[in-house]
């Protein structure tokens, strides 16, 4: 039944509904999102905007499955994990989503391949089939000749197109990026903006939370936040 | 979740990439190991010397001692109102004994040799004619005193081969006349080259016939008998017998002690195996600070990668795997300082024996297996802590740290 009503329906990657987020800080309840709605369908290109302090970052936390909200419920593709506890939300993690970061955060030991594969060691993949599958992600953000340096022999553009490569190696539902530029300079910028509309081309879903307004002009969607509430949610172009 | 080899691999290649680091974190360990080496190599070589060195002198031997002690040991009992060991003793032991093949009396004394104007002083032994089958010696020129000759109160000379060397040195001593103790004995045997035992020369000894010690001490008791068990098996049996025998002839006051070698051997070993454990409690103190050495690094390690392990949390890694792969990194350091200390040990013991031939120190196959038991759980130990650090640390804070 469950199958029939997916094939038939769009399917949203991302179902959260009513979600509140409150911290406690000493004795001061903090609400960082204070009942926001939000579907993102498969395939869509979002950008997750809003000053500093506006909840962005803790829904974006939320999205990535690094945090559970304290009321509400996050359907990630097809799956209710708003209740599972932490091992079963590391699995999720593992399976659905690719991270992409504002530092980069590669394992400075390891060659890009290794920090590639990465993901595929907690999944259980065999070594040789791992090597396989993060050399073709390497390939698909053209950097196959460079998968024995290590980071510290890549440039900026280059580190982050390895962290691009290791996100996308579990085929995740979807990418979800935190300023992803915000570490490299112009035109590195760019050519990264690049490579996530040829990946969101290609059928990738793109979440991505930034401050910077060209980058989020370039989505189909920008979704603006403003204390703890959904201010905007508007399709570009 | 990853299996044990990808772990290891993983902590294998964090070592790698700091070598010094690792040595030095895991250098307690080593010392540890290299000094729990070293301490249990030399009790076991000393128990297995001891052990030699007392098959030597005849295993199903037993020693009768003038005076009561109720606890066992090695030293000379207390002397009472006891009634002296007698020359009628042995006779009555010898007859009536059937669980002995053998008995004798020994007569401790000493004093000096003469022959021809060069004078030894050394120990001079009074035995009976049974003494060398007990003590598994023997005369290898000449021969030994008979039973003859023992109640014939005889002065015959067996000499040892260091005594013979000095006094008469190329010249043949069978027969020649020597003053033992100012009084004129013959020479009528030479005995077996034995060298040392237990830190005594038994080549630098003199025998005569215990009767003839006894006249030439003026002593009226012997100092003790010595006997062979029949049955090895059964020595409590001979323990009895003799004991019974000579409850009778001292009015029925056991007023001797009668022990077996394996009673020596066994105290020998009990004081040797307290002594190496206080020493091993002693080495693995070092062992302690070796584990907090690791305990210590691991948790700067631990702050030090903790983007690290936001990113592995990140990627999918469970709280238990992140606990795995610290827990795995503590032994595999550990590990790797137990093989360390174990090398060095092994390397000073080849050294030392090379170096002192006969050295009583051994390496055994159980203390390696111990030391690299010891040095694995010292590691799992040390990086308990760090580990559930590692683990509990949160996700989204961890990959914000700076």
């Amino acid at each position: 039944m469950t199958t029939i009503s997916s094939v038939s329906l769009p399917h949203p990657v991302i179902d959260i509904r009513r979600i509140q987020r409150t911290f406690l800080l000493g004795e001061t309840k903090v609400q960082a999102l204070r009942g926001v709605e939000l579907r993102i369908q498969a395939g869509e290109y979002v950008a997750i905007v809003g000053p500093s302090g506006s909840g962005k970052t803790t829904l974006m936390n939320l999205i990535g499955c690094l945090d559970s909200p304290t009321e509400g419920s996050y359907t990630l593709d097809g799956e209710e994990v708003s209740r599972l506890d932490d091992d079963a939300l590391s699995e999720v993690r593992n399976r659905k989503i690719g991270f992409v970061f504002q530092t980069f955060n590669l394992l400075p030991r390891a060659t890009a391949i290794d920090n590639v594969a990465l993901p595929l060691v907690y999944a259980g993949v065999p070594r040789a089939e791992r090597r396989e599958l993060a050399k073709r992600a390497l390939e698909r953000v053209e950097l196959a000749d460079r998968m024995d340096h290590r980071p510290d022999q890549l440039s900026g553009g280059q580190r982050q197109r390895v962290a691009i490569a290791r996100a996308l190696v579990n085929q995740p539902a979807l990418l979800l990026a935190d300023e992803p530029t915000g570490n490299l300079d112009q035109k590195t910028g760019a050519e990264i903006v690049k490579l996530f509309e040829q990946l969101n081309a290609g059928g990738m879903t793109v979440v991505l939370v930034t401050h910077d307004p060209g980058l989020a002009n370039r989505a189909r969607r920008r979704v603006r936040l403003i204390d703890g509430e959904i201010a905007a949610d508007e399709r570009v172009s | 979740m990853m299996d044990l080899f990808e772990l290891l691999w993983s902590a294998v290649d964090t070592i790698r990439a700091s070598k010094v680091r690792a040595f030095l974190t895991t250098l307690g360990v080593i010392i540890g190991v290299f000094a729990v080496i070293l301490l249990v190599a030399l009790g076991e070589g000393a128990r297995q010397y001891l052990a030699d060195t007392f098959s030597q002198l005849g295993s199903n031997v037993i020693q009768i001692l003038p005076g009561k002690r109720e606890t066992q040991g090695i030293g000379p009992p207390v002397m009472g109102t006891a009634h002296r060991l007698t020359r009628e003793d042995e006779e009555a032991m010898a007859k009536r004994a059937f669980t002995l093949d053998a008995i004798s009396g020994i007569v401790n004394g000493g004093g000096s040799i003469r022959y021809a104007g060069r004078r030894r002083d050394t120990y001079i032994f009074g035995v009976g004619e049974r003494f060398m089958e007990i003590r598994q010696l023997k005369v290898d020129q000449g021969r030994f005193f008979s039973d003859d000759d023992v109640q014939a109160h005889r002065r015959y000379v067996v000499l040892g081969r260091t005594i013979q060397a000095e006094l008469f040195g190329e010249e043949n001593p069978l027969g020649k006349r020597i003053k033992v103790a100012e009084a004129e004995f013959r020479v009528i045997g030479l005995m077996e080259h034995k060298g040392n035992s237990l830190g005594f020369d038994l080549d630098d000894l003199v025998m005569i016939p215990e009767t003839t010690a006894l006249d030439l001490f003026g002593l009226e008791g012997l100092t003790q008998f010595i006997g062979r068990a029949r049955d090895k098996a059964d020595m409590s049996a001979a323990i009895a017998d003799v004991t019974e025998i000579l409850r009778r002839r001292h009015n029925d006051q056991i007023d001797f002690t009668v022990i077996s070698q394996d009673d020596i051997l066994g105290t020998l070993n009990k004081i040797m195996g307290t002594m190496t454990m206080v020493l091993l409690a002693i080495a693995s103190i070092a062992l302690v600070v070796g584990g907090i050495g690791i305990a210590n690094i691991m948790l700067v390690s631990v702050r030090e990668r903790t983007r690290e392990i936001g990113v592995r949390r990140a990627v999918g890694a469970t709280r238990g795997t992140i606990m795995a792969q610290f827990l795995v990194e503590a032994v595999a350091i550990a590990l790797l300082g137990g093989v360390l200390g174990l090398m060095a040990g092994g390397a000073v013991i080849t050294i030392a024996r090379w170096a002192v031939p006969g050295l009583p120190i051994q390496l055994s196959g159980w203390i390696v297996a111990v030391a690299i038991g010891f040095s694995a759980v010292v590691g799992v130990v040390s990086g308990v802590i760090p580990a559930r650090r590692a683990a509990n640390l949160d996700p989204v804070e961890a990959l914000r740290y700076e």
